[in-house]
């Protein structure tokens, strides 16, 4: 029973933590240690949701989740179940196992779509977008419309828009590259994998959509942390207000989506130069290890 | 590959800028003359415009012995899907994309879905699929349609208050 308990306890502490982490600012201010806290939490969300189950059916066993799940195995091939283990325990850790194969197949299904819809995508951008010299190493798209985002991949491409490149000047248009560069460089779409599956897999959970939101969030200011090492904040925070701007132009007040509000938080934030919290976060990184390490450490007793 | 992709390219400009005089599509032979500059062999075109059919970009038509190819949508098409795509319009998140910043109005979005909708002959609000049902022959209509003013006004007039701000 105890180790139930603690499956539990780590499962609460998970979803305790992820209340307070989306609520916190000072995340704004050291993204990638943020986003690292975040992917703890999705691994220890993920193993208490499996362990929670399996502990409690082979409570009979009294003793480490991973060795009670290795002894059930022998006693099923052997046939000598306990006294005290029947169905409903069974059945228990069934459903633990049922949820981790759950996980893993959205995952993999994540993965297997994102392929196919970005390799149909390089195809589309061979066949439509061109090279420009005053974008060197990007296509960009002849369409009005302002959009910059970057292809991940092995070999990943960054493309704008013909609007985007009549929207900036010259300065913010190489902040923005730079800041889709990042986003290649360090395989943001990697980062933001797990979270999208998580959320295909919970679709019914407010919290588990405002993480995926969270870490979408996280991941665009350590982009923009990228560029303005290198471009100073000025040209990006104006092409984020230009991009807004764009945005603003016919949508009446109020009808404009979450991303438009991310886009102000992001300006406020490059407005203001703020030291990193290196003992929050350095705390926050200890304590969701910790939440991540529980469960792990129970499979393995 | 980057060379394979080019020829992709090169052939598919020739598909959608090809004028349909008798019957709609375009002959290997055509194609292989309209890339005259290249110095490309009958059967590499052949096999370019295979890929691309085994893609979906393009659909092909028996026409006695030979096959006549067409673009399976405009050019405008497929930027506007891409496009779509690139503003997670286009209603899944497979793409994975990762975007600088959504910029786009409703108005916008709803162009981008009837320039599709319009292309694959479905009326504006069903899902756009590019690669079904395509009217015969490139339609240029839908240049018209995508560079309607209201996209426009979205950019152009905002960029000019901006500038005159400085």
């Amino acid at each position: 029973m105890a180790y139930t308990l603690h499956f539990a306890a780590a499962m609460l502490a998970c979803w305790l933590i992820a209340q307070v982490l989306a609520g916190s600012t000072w995340t704004w201010r050291s993204p990638r240690v943020a986003i690292l806290c975040w992917q703890a939490i999705g691994l220890g969300v993920g193993l208490s949701a499996m362990g929670l189950p399996i502990a409690l059916g082979l409570a009979p066993y009294q003793r480490g989740t991973g060795s009670a799940l290795l002894a059930l195995a022998d006693d099923l091939r052997h046939d000598t179940l306990p006294a005290g283990l029947g169905a409903v325990h069974l059945g228990l850790v069934g459903v633990g196992l049922g949820i981790g194969a759950v996980l893993l197949t959205t995952t993999v299904r994540s993965v297997h779509a994102s392929v196919r819809a970005q390799r149909r995508h390089r195809d589309l951008l061979t066949l439509v977008a061109r090279r420009d010299p005053t974008v060197p190493g990007a296509l960009v798209l002849d369409h009005p419309g302002a959009a910059a985002y970057c292809l991940p991949g092995v070999r990943p491409r960054v493309v704008v828009s013909a609007g985007t490149l009549s929207l900036l000047d010259r300065a913010e248009l190489a902040a923005v590259l730079t800041h889709e560069r990042a986003h290649a460089q360090e395989r943001h779409d990697l980062v933001l994998l797990p979270f999208t599956a998580l959320r295909r897999a919970l679709p019914w959970f407010r919290w588990v959509r405002a993480a995926h939101e969270r870490v979408s969030l996280l991941v665009e200011m350590r982009a923009d942390d990228k560029a303005r090492e290198l471009h100073a904040e000025a040209p990006l925070a104006g092409a984020l207000r230009r991009f807004a701007a764009a945005g603003n132009r016919i949508t009446p007040v109020g009808a404009l989506g979450v991303g438009d509000r991310d886009l102000d938080v992001r300006v406020q934030r490059l407005l203001v130069t703020a030291r990193p919290p290196r003992l929050l976060g350095g705390t926050a990184l200890a304590v969701t290890t910790t939440v991540a390490a529980l469960p792990i450490s129970l499979f393995l007793s | 590959m980057t060379r394979l992709g080019d020829l992709e390219r090169a052939v598919m400009d020739v598909l959608w800028d090809a004028v349909p005089v008798t019957s709609p599509g375009v002959s290997v032979r055509e194609v292989a003359e309209a890339l005259d500059g290249r110095e490309l062999a009958y059967t590499t075109v052949m096999t370019v415009l295979d890929r691309l059919a085994g893609k979906g970009m393009v659909q092909r038509e028996r026409e006695g012995r030979a096959w006549r190819y067409c673009p399976a949508a405009s050019r405008e098409a497929y930027i506007a899907q891409l496009m779509l795509d690139a503003l997670d319009l286009g209603g899944s998140r497979d793409a994975a994309l990762v975007r600088f910043a959504r910029s786009v109005t409703g108005t916008e979005a709803d162009v981008l879905r009837a320039a599709l909708a319009a292309e694959a002959g479905l009326p504006a609000g069903t899902a756009p699929v590019v690669a079904a049902a395509p009217t015969d022959g490139p339609d240029r209509g839908l240049s018209d349609r995508v560079d309607a003013p209201q996209v426009d006004g979205a950019s152009r007039p905002d960029l000019a208050d901006e500038t005159a701000e400085r």
